[in-house]
């Protein structure tokens, strides 16, 4: 095969692991802190998406500066239901949170496909088409924004995480959760605030995809599991895990598709999670357990 | 996840088995028309496939969000030995069957021995259901996407009933046979070996129960059942393809139907299925709005958890006065 489509199909890869990555690293944060597994993080995205759509197609507001409303109304949205009713279920077994998001996400989705119908859609922008050259290959700009722009993300959240105290408070409740209490912090507004920061990277997600995906009440299903694959693959609440799991899975869908076909070619992506999950559970740089 | 109430471990009464039965023997003859019977056989449908997730979800605690893979594999199984070999689908059924099982086994065998137990369990699942609806999407065998239309050929030989009478029976016996499933697993040693892993493993393995092979022996059994389950679909709507077979949204309302009916009780799957089929049927009826019954079926799995954790049929058995409140744990 030709080395210059091998090396697009790279490209493409990489581009759109940016993505993913931003996408995983609110679900592995959710998962590093609370210990929960956000089975609605697909149907949140997917809200996230149409709030894009709405604020583009009724107020004309450019997706990307939409994302400086979406973000804090995500924040805010996951902020209310940790208080509201995650934090009230998510005591006991694990299963029990996994099943009250997964009913959650039942709901969202099924709010959506009652409010916003069941077809796709798409938005219309002028930098749609715009194609920018990167090597052998020709990319539309707005793959190239939303992987510069979702890498830039990550950093900030990491450096957040690192160096403010509401981040050092995250770390000290992630790592001992009754240790965290006895000096002083309140853990369940961490937990909440977690919580919150997990859907606002989904606001940030949704900005840069809505350019490039088109949204639709099930869109979420595409996105879970490539987000779970992404979190187990780096390391379930591993950062770094998510950023390299990130692109990693993206090159996978990438190449799947260009030797294994269209159809064929998801199969990469199952198939790692299941391998991980059997082989290695903790991930390339997850915590041994 | 859930917890045995004191009214479930007192075996259900001959009398009740009894008068459901003969419920469901009377519903066609009281109901005849052809939508009601439909309604039957749907709800019974869920009921039996409910009680394949039941069986291993409520009974032994091992949470599936893949048990849609069973079904597909007995639908397909079924299916493709019906229309390459002429083989009978009376006799597809207990190849389903064990297509289902060896699928469940696979599976169990694959997953237990890594060690994965409740939500990672519940993702892997998931991720096989999902390598089975790309894999038959793909190849030759299956139709690929478009999927396998069975020819038409009315004649209960051939499992298609003139009458939707005919269907309703055989799943009626399908479902009571499930039943008597799991009311064998609430009596037996066996469930109640299940029942302690369910509770806690490391105990229960403290107590000399073989955690590994119980639990690989309850997926063979839920996954027989899921894949029989499938047959009877693919013969019902004589077509089958990856999205219906594989697809996520089946393994939700196997899920569901058990969740909220009542998982780990005999008569939850039932419960349950009959409470969807209405919801859906009164939604689709009275407000033609998309998607309303499952909002409230979410909404509904979300209201279960936090307070009846032993489902809907805890409501009953309070009133019978013998069970106690859903235990939180």
């Amino acid at each position: 095969m030709d080395a210059n489509i091998i090396a697009a199909a790279a490209i493409n890869g990489l581009l759109l692991g940016g993505i993913y990555t931003l996408v995983a690293s609110g679900l592995t944060l959710i998962y590093g802190v609370l210990h929960i597994i956000n089975f609605a993080h697909g149907s949140m995205l997917m809200l996230a998406m149409f709030g894009v759509y709405y604020l583009l197609t009724l107020l004309g507001i450019d997706p990307y500066l939409s994302m400086f409303i979406m973000v804090p109304a995500m924040f805010l949205l996951g902020y209310l239901l940790y208080k509201g009713l995650i934090g009230r279920l998510s005591s006991g077994k694990d299963e029990n949170i996994l099943l009250v998001t997964l009913g959650l996400s039942i709901l969202i989705e099924n709010l959506a496909l009652m409010f916003f119908k069941g077809d796709s859609r798409t938005i219309l922008v002028s930098y749609s088409d715009t194609m920018i050259e990167v090597g052998p290959a020709f990319v539309p700009l707005p793959k190239l924004i939303s992987f510069a722009v979702a890498m830039a993300l990550c950093a900030a959240l990491g450096l957040f995480i690192q160096r403010t105290d509401t981040g050092r408070a995250i770390r000290a409740v992630a790592k001992e959760r009754v240790g965290a209490q006895l000096v002083g912090i309140d853990v369940d507004r961490i937990f909440a605030i977690s919580y919150g920061i997990g859907l606002a990277t989904l606001g940030a997600a949704a900005s840069l995809m809505m350019p490039i995906f088109y949204v639709s009440p099930t869109v979420g299903h595409v996105f879970v599991l490539v987000a779970f694959t992404v979190v187990v693959l780096g390391g379930m609440g591993s950062f770094l895990g998510a950023v390299v799991g990130g692109l990693i899975i993206g090159l996978t869908e990438s190449f799947g598709g260009l030797f294994l076909g269209e159809s064929m070619g998801q199969i990469g992506i199952s198939l790692i999670f299941i391998l991980i999950l059997l082989f290695r559970p903790s991930g390339l740089f997850g915590a041994k357990t | 996840m859930t917890s045995a109430s004191a009214s479930e471990l007192k075996p259900i009464p001959w009398k009740l088995h009894l008068s459901v039965l003969a419920v469901a023997i009377a519903f066609p003859f009281v109901f005849p028309s052809s939508f009601m019977v439909n309604f039957g056989v749907l709800a019974l449908f869920y009921a039996f496939i409910g009680q394949s997730w039941n069986i291993s979800g409520g009974f032994a605690g091992q949470l599936s969000f893949g048990h849609v893979a069973f079904f597909g594999v007995g639908a397909y199984a079924s299916t493709i030995v019906q229309m390459r070999y002429g083989i009978s689908p009376w006799l597809g059924l207990p190849i389903a069957g064990l297509a289902g099982a060896f699928v469940g086994g696979v599976i169990a065998v694959l997953s237990f021995r890594a060690g994965l137990k409740g939500s990672y369990f519940a993702l892997i699942t998931l991720a096989f259901a999902e390598v089975l609806r790309i894999v038959s999407n793909s190849i030759g065998i299956t139709g690929g996407g478009l999927g396998l239309l069975i020819p038409m050929k009315i004649g209960a030989e051939n499992l298609q009933f003139a009458e939707r009478s005919g269907f309703y029976f055989l799943i009626l016996v399908l479902a009571a046979g499930s039943v008597a499933v799991a009311e064998w697993m609430q009596r037996s040693r066996f469930g109640a070996q299940l029942a302690a892993i369910r509770e806690n493993e490391d105990s229960a393995k403290a107590l000399g129960i073989n955690v590994f092979a119980e639990k690989v022996k309850v997926m063979l059994i839920s996954g027989a059942i899921g894949g029989v389950g499938g047959c009877f679909f693919a013969q019902y709507f004589l077509y089958i393809d990856p999205l219906i077979a594989f697809g996520t949204d089946k393994s939700v309302e196997m899920l569901l139907v058990a969740m909220i009916g009542g998982a780990g009780t005999v008569y939850g799957p039932l419960v349950g299925s009959v409470l969807l089929a209405l919801v859906s049927d009164v939604t689709r009826t009275l407000t033609q709005i998309q998607g309303l019954s499952l909002v409230l079926y979410g909404g509904l799995l979300v209201v279960i958890i936090a307070f009846l954790p032993n489902g809907l049929i805890d409501l009953f058995s309070r009133k019978r006065g013998g069970g106690k409140a859903g235990s939180k744990k």
